[in-house]
């Protein structure tokens, strides 16, 4: 297939439109679907199989960064069958100690790069930031696209450094955060979609989590539509991560719901849709441990690392 | 970039994986009974011919309950107690008071919402998704809208002293039951007359729990009387010498007799009639977004909208992306129980409704169009026809022509602005239109241009109580909805 695909950059400023009202209220009609029984214990399991646990802060240590591998890998042990989450996100100074405590437990290390959170830093500075994580093991980086150069009109620096960062990947997948907090408009994130897909993203990714709004269902669904698109363009698969702000099951599921009715079964795992979140699996462990003892237990049920 | 043809190798899967479980409304709260007969006169009273007939539930075939048909002396009866009440309690109130009984009716309506919504999907058939969230608030918004006019109208027409008509014969449609009778109630009380209002032969239900309703509300009785039947109990409504006003939404055949009927009378009429609107696509528009609409345009309540955007008309640049969603979009429609929350298309209205349907569709296929139909499977019992699309269709298909009222689409493609008014435009009927672009002087060029009554812009099938609402040439005349839609009840100096 990719063989016949030609490799022109299609002209960005002429990214299709879109209607916000439009794209409001469908994300809305995917919040009035019911899910109930054992469809929600199904899509509870999934949510919690897509999660990236993630913690990015300043005060971050190697024992904060044990303690969330540990919950990691045993999400909560009393309750048989749950899978483990997709992946652990640090920064990359923390990166060999994740990976280690992971160990062989098929949990991915993913680390933010590229002078995360603003991307305010020198190209240089941005790639050797990207090569140190891969060498100190990670699975997959999280980059941030430039976005004073996005507004500025540079479509083309923001392409290219995109696709440095990927190259600087080598074999880790490439994760691309469009910060749509700070894009403004839905066209706007439909474009630096676009860029970010063209310019070899395995990944497009919401947001930070250091700026509100975060993830949001309509942005998502644009995302997921431009996904969409390029498919069909080029017949080429890319994964989706909204991140921040999604801290409730119901929401979750209200997003596999969009998921699954935008892009179809092929992209309902963890290899092509994640959450990054911290608090969102223990909200779905509660509902879990509800949906099978029909009683809620109190937040100090489970365990908080 | 991939060619077309080569697209067509790609394909997004929807049948497999992660499933939604069943999730119906309860229906426990429903308080339904065996047998309806007549609200004449405040009271529920036989009817004269000792006629009952059934009501059935679409999606089941199963009998919901018996209905009483009005025969000539029973409408004359409705008429009777109409005119008493207009002319001794109802025309001399004070505007004020007749308000605050139309703001009762519309609480009373919120009140019990949920009963409504789940009668309205069990009776007609439309998902409870709509019913719950259109046909119901939607009709108290419009008692709530018109109870805010009834004492303002020397405001709503300043210098022209409005009067109210009289008795108003009111025929309503089987499509949005509840909603339709809300249309014709709300504006008429408000306006000060008195209603004989009847029903759907297939969809009487929500009227007949809207006329306990209106008993529970204290209304004077005679104010509002509802009398069941078929085509004969409308008929014999029409041409009664006592009513004032006629309104009737249906179809158009109907709507040239009536017409005929109430020639040479001095009776005031207005008909909502038939419609077969463009849909317009450009090739700037929002696609999703349009998808979405198309989707809302034609697919919406079964396609049972007079409104529906039944004839899609896409820019020949984008059609073939425009038509791979929709394919994609309809293979994701929810088909089946109507009382299930997560269905999005529900049961046919009736057994009639669902052989008309069907002869279309082998029309459709005989002019040549190229069909598809949702994948979806369907169930065992009741009346069902799954979101279906002709494309390579001409303005000489029969299916391009005529309205169908149900889940069909046809799709024509077009080069130019000037090329898509002239077809848009070429057709008896003149309801409603759609146009979907990223530019606004476009929006505005054609929808002065549109020969219809509602032009929509990048949405569909939008409804509001104080917009108005009504057609050009065979799609019917007179508006409802809006302060427009107070002057039909009225006569000025």
């Amino acid at each position: 297939m990719s063989s016949s695909v030609p490799t022109t950059i299609p002209d960005f400023r002429l990214t299709p439109t879109i209607d916000q009202v439009g794209v409001e209220e469908r994300a809305a009609r995917f919040r009035t679907r019911s899910i109930k029984k054992e469809a929600k214990v199904a899509g509870l399991k999934l949510a919690l199989s897509m999660i990236d646990l993630t913690t990015l802060e300043g005060q971050d240590t190697e024992n904060k960064v044990r303690q969330l591998c540990y919950k990691a890998r045993h999400l909560h042990d009393a309750y048989d069958g749950l899978p483990t989450v997709a992946a652990v996100c640090v920064y990359p100074s923390l990166v060999r100690v994740a990976k280690q405590a992971l160990g062989d437990s098929g949990i991915r290390v993913a680390s933010v790069a590229t002078a995360f959170p603003s991307g305010q830093a020198p190209m240089p500075v941005k790639l050797d930031d990207t090569r140190f994580a891969v060498a100190e093991g990670a699975d997959e980086v999280d980059m941030v696209i430039s976005r004073g150069r996005f507004h500025q009109g540079e479509y083309n620096y923001v392409y290219d450094e995109i696709a440095a960062v990927k190259a600087a990947c080598g074999e880790a997948r490439l994760k691309v955060i469009l910060e749509t907090g700070e894009l403004g408009t839905l066209d706007s994130v439909r474009r630096a979609s676009e860029i970010a897909m063209h310019a070899g993203a395995d990944f497009i990714k919401t947001s930070t989590g250091k700026i509100k709004p975060a993830a949001t269902m309509p942005v998502t669904l644009v995302m997921l539509e431009a996904i969409r698109d390029f498919y069909f363009q080029t017949g080429k698969m890319v994964g989706m991560k909204p991140a921040g702000g999604i801290s409730a099951a119901k929401p979750a599921l209200h997003y596999l719901v969009m998921l699954k009715e935008t892009l179809g079964n092929a992209w309902m795992n963890n290899h092509w849709f994640r959450f990054g979140a911290s608090r969102l699996a223990n909200d779905v462990l509660m509902q879990l441990v509800k949906q099978q003892t029909g009683r809620y237990q109190s937040s100090d049920y489970f365990s908080k690392d | 970039m991939l060619k077309n043809k080569e697209q067509e190798r790609l394909a997004l899967e929807f049948s497999q994986g992660w499933s939604y479980a069943p999730a119906p409304e309860s229906t426990d709260h429903v308080q339904l009974q065996e047998r309806y007969s007549l609200f004449i006169d405040g009271k529920f009273v036989a009817p004269s011919s000792k006629k009952y007939f059934p009501t059935v539930n679409p999606a089941t075939e199963q009998v919901i309950a018996e209905v009483a048909e009005a025969g000539k002396k029973d409408v004359d009866k409705a008429v009777k107690a109409a005119r008493k009440a207009y002319d001794e309690v109802w025309s001399k109130m004070p505007a004020s008071e007749r308000g605050k009984y139309i703001f009762r009716i519309a609480r009373l309506i919120q009140e019990r919402a949920r009963e409504f919504a789940v009668i309205e999907s069990m009776d007609g058939g439309k998902p409870i998704r709509e019913s719950r969230d259109v046909d119901i608030p939607l009709a108290a918004n419009h008692f709530f809208y018109y109870a805010g006019w009834a004492d303002k109208l020397s405001y709503a027409f300043p210098n022209r002293r409005p009067r109210p008509v009289g008795v108003a014969g009111q025929i309503i449609p089987w499509n949005f039951p509840l909603l339709m009778a809300a249309w014709k109630l709300a504006p008429a009380l408000a306006t000060g007359n008195t209603v004989v209002l009847k029903p759907a032969e297939t969809t009487p239900l929500t009227a007949l729990k809207l006329a306990e309703l209106i008993r529970d509300s204290g209304l004077p009785p005679g104010v509002v009387n509802i009398v069941t039947g078929a085509g004969a109990t409308g008929a014999a409504l029409v041409s009664h010498p006592d009513v004032d006003k006629i309104a009737f939404t249906g179809s158009t055949e109907v709507g040239k007799m009536i017409q005929r009927a109430v020639a040479g009378t001095n009776k005031k009429v207005t008909l909502e009639l038939g419609g077969k609107a463009a849909n317009i696509i450009f090739e700037d528009a929002p696609l999703d977004q349009a998808v979405e609409g198309i989707v809302n345009g034609i697919y919406f309540n079964q396609g049972h909208v007079c409104c529906a955007g039944s004839r899609l008309f896409v820019q020949e640049s984008v059609a073939h992306t425009v038509v791979r969603k929709l394919k994609d979009r309809l293979k994701t429609l929810i088909v089946g129980d109507p009382l299930d929350k997560n269905t999005d298309v529900g049961a046919i209205n009736s057994a009639g409704q669902l052989k008309t349907i069907r002869d279309y569709i082998a029309l459709g296929k005989s002019e040549g169009a190229e069909f598809y139909e949702s994948p979806c499977a369907l169930p065992q019992a009741g009346y069902w026809c799954r979101p279906t699309l002709f494309t390579g269709v001409s303005q000489s298909h029969r299916i391009a022509q005529e309205e169908i009222f149900g889940p069909v689409l046809s799709i024509q493609t077009f080069r130019t602005v000037s090329e898509v008014i002239d077809k848009a435009n070429n057709t008896p009927y003149g309801l409603s239109a759609g146009i979907w672009t990223d530019k606004g002087s476009k929006i505005f060029n054609l929808g002065q241009q549109m020969r219809a009554g509602v032009v929509w812009a990048n949405t569909y099938n939008k409804f509001d109580p104080t917009s108005p609402f009504g057609g050009y040439k065979e799609s019917g005349f007179g508006r409802e909805g809006g302060l427009q839609g107070l002057a039909p009840y009225l006569q000025f100096d």
